[in-house]
């Protein structure tokens, strides 16, 4: 875990793409998830940036 | 000697164009040669999607003459405040695990037993994949048909195995079971894909690791986990990325099928667009709608390759 954050203070792919991975797929359970409304509204913007931030990581130093 | 079509072209080629050809460096021509579909690409794609982003910042009607008046975000506020948007991100994931679950399951188990040696295998791999190549409005109109509680061959299949009177239930109109119609009728058709696949990726398995893994006193069911499944994974993994694309944008078969009903229970996203944007003439909205359903599926997309490539790397 201490891995992982010292990767993202570095600037690291593997650590900033785990991050874009999960933010995508969380964004993505949120949008079809049937339980909580507030989550669908937000869903997009999380699934969003969880995107935006994987095109732009993928082109970090491994 | 005759001269060859090169020379005959060449001797053909005017001096002036011919000398401004011969100064190309290949870099040059190699654009000269891409670029026509470079061309293609941006007019075709990348156009409009760049449209289709600034129209969802519209309130644009397509079927009247008005201009488009800039509304900021409220596309995106009012489509993620809405219960029948939600209601059919939810139709639209039941759809698509479902199907994926048993297309991927029924899919590996046939490539599996297609793969033994027995006679007959290439006729049965015919007749396996003949549901893949008709068309989906045809799929889907023969099996409302066979869906008719009255005279539909499906019901009486399953009062033959169940015993449940054939008339007491419709697939399409009940909804308990709507939603499982169109499962069934989307792994019926497209399971045969997956099979191919799978199949594709089972054949790549040379057979010199089996005779190591015998040699080695493997039982089949260690062979089966340790070597099928991780050599034929990443062709699964392409069959899901496939299914799952192909099936979030899934309309045709369904419209002919249900229409989306009973009620909206198997209104699937890309109906919702589709009605937003043709029937509503909604044009703004249905474009915040699209690019919703784009950034989705691309994010989703970006995940899996990367996963993808790393199950080939291993």
């Amino acid at each position: 875990m201490s891995g992982f954050f010292k990767g993202l203070l570095r600037f690291r792919r593997s650590a900033w793409e785990m991050l874009a991975t999960i933010l995508i797929a969380l964004g993505v359970f949120m949008l079809m998830q049937p339980f909580w409304m507030v989550a669908f509204t937000y869903s997009f913007i999380v699934t969003l940036v969880g995107t935006v931030m994987f095109i732009i990581v993928s082109h970090f130093p491994e | 000697m005759s001269a060859s079509p090169i020379d005959r072209a060449a001797q053909a080629t005017p001096k002036g164009l011919a000398r401004r050809i011969r100064g190309l460096s290949d870099r040059a021509i190699a654009w000269l040669f891409v670029g026509p579909s470079i061309v293609l690409l941006l007019a075709v794609n990348i156009f409009p999607l760049i449209w289709t982003i600034n129209l969802s910042f519209t309130n644009f009607k397509a079927n009247r003459l008005r201009e488009a008046k800039f509304i900021g975000l409220r596309n995106y506020e009012r489509i993620l405040t809405d219960t029948d948007t939600w209601n059919s991100m939810q139709a639209t994931a039941h759809f698509l695990f479902w199907t994926i679950f048993f297309q991927v399951l029924i899919g590996f188990t046939l490539a599996y037993l297609i793969n033994k040696k027995f006679k007959g295998n290439d006729m049965w791999t015919t007749i396996i994949v003949l549901p893949m190549m008709l068309s989906p409005a045809v799929v889907g109109n023969f099996w409302t048909f066979l869906y008719q509680p009255q005279i539909g061959l499906f019901n009486y299949v399953i009062e033959f195995f169940t015993g449940v009177d054939s008339s007491s239930f419709s697939m399409i109109g009940d909804v308990n079971l709507a939603p499982w119609s169109i499962v069934i009728v989307d792994t019926w058709m497209w399971t045969p894909f997956v099979m191919l696949i799978c199949l594709a990726g089972l054949r790549s398995i040379p057979d010199s690791i089996y005779e190591a893994a015998e040699c080695d006193r493997a039982s089949k069911w260690r062979q089966f986990w340790t070597l099928t499944i991780p050599m034929a994974l990443p062709f699964l993994m392409l069959a899901v990325l496939f299914r799952g694309i192909e099936n979030f944008k899934m309309f045709d078969l369904v419209v002919q099928l249900t229409g989306g009903g009973p009620g909206s229970l198997t209104t699937l996203t890309s109906i919702d667009l589709k009605r937003e944007a043709f029937e509503k003439w909604r044009t703004g909205y249905a474009s915040a709608y699209a690019v919703i359903l784009f950034v989705t599926v691309f994010g989703l997309a970006s995940i899996y390759v990367k996963a993808l490539n790393k199950v080939k790397e291993r």
